[in-house]
């Protein structure tokens, strides 16, 4: 991260958390959970970048059947490697470590989170755990899917058992952020700010992060097992040990189910804050949308068995796990209603982050619905393993997550940066996203309910078409991502002054601290009289208009 | 084929097939009501209420509890539904008929062998009578594969130590895809096959002939080539792939990646199938599957027969 110039006007001289001190010392063992939430984004975006460049990669080779650019054994490393990076590096921490991290104790108007160093911990945890994951990459010629299957994992040996233990490592980084913050939220709120008045967004986190704490050992337990079956030769997962692979597919899916909602849930949270802002209304359904979250991190530990209907698990097991699948998607479902209703009598303002939420809950409302699909017992067993499943949670992973992601930068940027950004570029960008990822992935439903199976290098020539056509759509996407990117290098150099808050919005980081914010966050305890979109209480009828309110409040 | 299919689904051949189908199109059909339902609202809220001058802020909307609860009493009926349908459905994909006429599948990296009931060994492509419950019992000797006939719409994983089957009618005498589902390595998009399914009499002539009876070791070798997938990885015209190519291999010299270097006789080329990483040539992978030992001596013998005869 490039340390900004002073913001003369914004900040009129004062200090931020992003001028206080600018020795690279001081970023690399900072305790202050803004500092660490931008180590965190300039991580993620460098893998995210990494495995950007390798799906490309893979929907190259994919572009015509037969050999394109690699063999079949490169093209496996390929599709492999991005997938561990981008579910492992990239979704699972993405939006709790960066924005959990800036913007939640901000959202309670807390000095930081509960326990500061642990916090810095966890990033370097994720640091050696990253750094492992490229060494195994690059030594190790994993081939396995991110799924890491067995007996065919086993087979491969050491490699695999170095990968699983990088993971198992970024997974306490996991564990540790997720204890840190529900200390937090538990005992750092600012005075009034009770339960019914928390932002959606850190609902959300407190959900995650939940989820991160009871799930993500479980990785660990597996990790060990499959070490101790290599080393002691104990039969555990590998048949020709009188071990059973199924067992294996069950303790995956009872971390890897889990994480999917880890994956989600900040995404969701980052919506709500969106749709409330952007619409000036208030979140509809709030009491719904916050303790759904919390129910849906509960069920989601009862439905793994879903990614097994065709393992060879026992049919009573696959129908109640369908069963149980379904009580997940119906407050999901639910959800999405609120965030359309939030709109109902709203101010709706179309600005690139509102922008990024609206694509979201187009792409994610096919997401889920295919995600239902694929719940359906009968139709599973066709769709399992194609296509249709890969489009499918590219939709919940890259159409949801990511997307939210990207919106949330966009919103949080001029608090995070104290810049403004262009927004004719933010807007090209979104467009350019949301047109590339249906190209490149709503052909993948398509090709998937044809028949065509994942993880392929070569395929039948009456594919060809759809695959083609979903590769010109991987580079669509591919450069609308860098015309986002473009567009936040370009506010970081050149962007005007950000005021303390650009959007209007109701909650603490916005109405009570500068942008950036100062080292310690507020400058006064703040004091919490109303709800986080409580957008008429906090600007009943005296005319003004509401920049014109904040100016005065932000130079008082 | 699949030129009789429609948008979403490839042709339907099995007496399955046509109610995961129906089950298929009432989600799709339900999904997009849904959808465009969402997604008009989305788009006139945002038109309708469009922020015409910064100041403005949303007007107080009440929350309608009736709204709310109509929303999770309806989506509960329509799923209790579809599981209720999609239940019915994956019990009958799950309970064959009694009399299914039973083959053995044994499936291996990156091939599929099939053992018919008089014990003839077939592998490749899977012949079937048609109009006629077929159940598959079905093993692996290495790591997970997955058999699955888009046409069919019946999939199920194959597992190292465990049996799993499957059971599927063909209605018509065609021929219909297999492919493997279940990610198995290098050659994973290789392990292809067909399913051709014949009208009764038919079959049991094919079934009398599959043996390779009639036929010469060359022209028997040159059938399992194909049938073992064999060509996936090496050539007979000289093209590189995966592994050498078969063409004028017969009595040349091999330089081993050990340093030796060996004449290809009948040894080194049956030592090569049945044990491929004891000696492994210079320039290439050891990427060969040991799954190939397991073939039956007298396919071996035509294996090296036609392998011989390639120049």
């Amino acid at each position: 991260m490039s340390v900004a110039t002073a913001t003369p006007q914004a900040t009129s001289g004062k200090t931020t958390y992003l001028n206080h001190d600018k020795s690279i010392r001081s970023w690399l063992l900072t305790l202050d959970h803004k500092r660490i939430g931008l180590l965190y984004l300039s991580t993620i975006v460098v893998v995210f970048l990494a495995a950007g460049i390798l799906a490309l990669l893979v929907r190259i080779e994919l572009l015509a059947p037969g050999r394109t650019i690699v063999d079949a054994q490169t093209y496996n490393q390929f599709f492999s490697l991005h997938g561990i990076l981008m579910v492992f590096l990239v979704i699972v921490p993405s939006v709790p470590a960066i924005l959990g991290n800036f913007i939640m104790p901000l959202h309670i108007g807390a000095i930081d989170v509960a326990f500061p160093r642990l916090n810095l911990a966890s990033y370097y945890i994720f640091m050696v755990g990253g750094v492992l994951v490229v060494i195994a990459m690059v030594v190790g010629q994993i081939d396995t899917g991110w799924t890491f299957y067995t007996p065919y994992s086993s087979r491969l040996g050491a490699p695999v058992i170095f990968m699983t233990l990088a993971v198992f490592i970024a997974g306490f980084s996991s564990i540790l952020t997720g204890m840190n913050f529900i200390v937090t939220i538990h005992k750092m709120r600012a005075p009034g700010l009770t339960w019914n008045r928390l932002p959606l967004f850190v609902w959300s986190i407190y959900a995650t992060s939940i989820v991160q704490v009871l799930a993500t050992p479980v990785i660990g337990i597996t990790m060990l097992l499959l070490l101790l079956e290599k080393t002691l030769g104990i039969g555990i997962f590998d048949p020709a040990m009188g071990g059973d692979p199924i067992l294996f597919q069950h303790f995956f899916w009872f971390y890897s189910h889990p994480a999917v909602y880890i994956m989600i849930l900040p995404a969701f949270g980052i919506i709500s804050e969106l749709m409330g802002v952007f619409s000036r209304q208030e979140v509809m359904g709030y009491k719904f949308v916050a303790l759904s979250s919390v129910a849906i991190a509960f069920l989601g530990f009862l439905v793994w068995g879903h990614h097994m209907f065709v393992s060879g698990q026992s049919t009573v097991s696959s129908v109640v796990f369908s069963l149980i699948t379904y009580l997940i998607g119906i407050p999901t479902g639910v959800k999405v209603i609120n965030w359309v209703g939030t709109m109902y009598k709203g101010s709706v303002s179309l600005k690139t982050p509102m922008l990024y939420a609206l694509s979201f809950l187009f792409l994610f409302t096919i997401g889920g619905l295919t995600g239902v699909m694929l719940g359906v017992l009968g139709v599973d067993v066709h769709l399992h393993d194609t296509y249709f499943v890969v489009a499918h949670f590219h939709y919940v992973m890259m159409g949801g997550t990511i997307v939210a992601l990207i919106g949330g930068l966009y919103y949080w940027w001029p608090k995070i940066t104290g810049k403004l950004y262009n927004e004719t570029l933010g807007r090209i960008g979104c467009l350019l996203v949301f047109v590339g990822f249906n190209t490149t992935f709503f052909t993948q439903f398509v090709l998937g309910s044809q028949g065509m199976p994942r993880r392929y290098y070569d395929y039948a020539e009456k594919y060809a078409d759809l695959h083609a056509l979903s590769t010109y759509g991987s580079w669509i996407l591919a450069v609308g991502l860098f015309v986002a990117l473009y567009t936040f290098i370009q506010s970081l150099m050149r962007g005007a002054p950000a005021p303390a808050n650009p959007w209007g919005g109701a909650s603490l980081e916005w109405t009570h601290t500068t942008s950036p914010p100062s080292p310690h966050n507020f400058e006064e305890q703040p004091i919490v009289t109303h709800g986080p979109y409580d957008y008429h209480h906090f600007y009943a009828g005296d005319g003004q208009s509401v920049e014109a309110e904040l100016a005065s409040r932000s130079e008082a | 084929m699949g030129d009789k299919g429609t948008f979403w689904l490839p042709e339907s051949a099995s007496t399955v097939s046509g109610d995961v189908d129906s089950l298929f199109y009432l989600v799709t059909w339900i999904s997009v009501v849904i959808f465009v339902l969402v997604v008009a609202a989305m788009v006139y809220f945002m038109m309708r209420y469009r922020r015409h001058h910064a100041g403005q802020v949303g007007a107080p909307a009440h929350e309608s509890k009736w709204f709310e609860m109509s929303t999770v009493v309806v989506s509960t009926i329509l799923v209790l539904i579809v599981f209720t349908w999609g239940f019915r459905v994956y019990l009958k994909l799950n309970i064959a008929p009694p009399g299914a006429y039973e083959i053995q599948v044994t499936a291996s990296q990156w091939k599929w062998d099939y053992t018919y009931p008089d014990g003839t060994v077939y592998a490749g492509d899977l012949h079937v009578p048609a109009d006629k419950p077929v159940r598959l019992v079905m093993n692996s000797i290495d790591v997970l594969h997955s058999f699955f006939v888009p046409q069919f719409r019946v999939k199920q994983d194959v597992l190292p130590n465990r049996y799993s089957s499957v059971w599927f009618e063909a209605t018509r005498a065609d021929t219909f895809d297999v492919y493997c589902t279940e990610y198995c390595g290098n050659q994973h998009s290789g392990m292809l096959g067909q399913v051709i399914a014949h009208p009764q009499e038919e079959f049991e002539e094919w079934l009398a002939s599959a043996g390779g009876g009639g036929l010469s070791p060359e022209e028997y070798g040159e059938r399992l080539f194909g049938q073992n997938n064999c060509n996936t990885c090496h050539s007979i015209d000289g093209t590189r792939l995966v592994g050498p190519t078969m063409q004028g291999l017969f009595g040349s010299q091999r330089q081993l990646v050990s340093g030796e270097s060996v004449e290809a006789d009948e040894n080194y080329l049956l030592s090569s199938i049945v044990a491929p990483a004891a000696q492994v040539v210079e320039g290439y992978p050891p990427a060969m599957p040991p799954s190939y030992g397991s073939l039956p001596q007298d396919q071996l013998d035509a294996l090296v027969a036609y392998i011989k005869s390639v120049q």
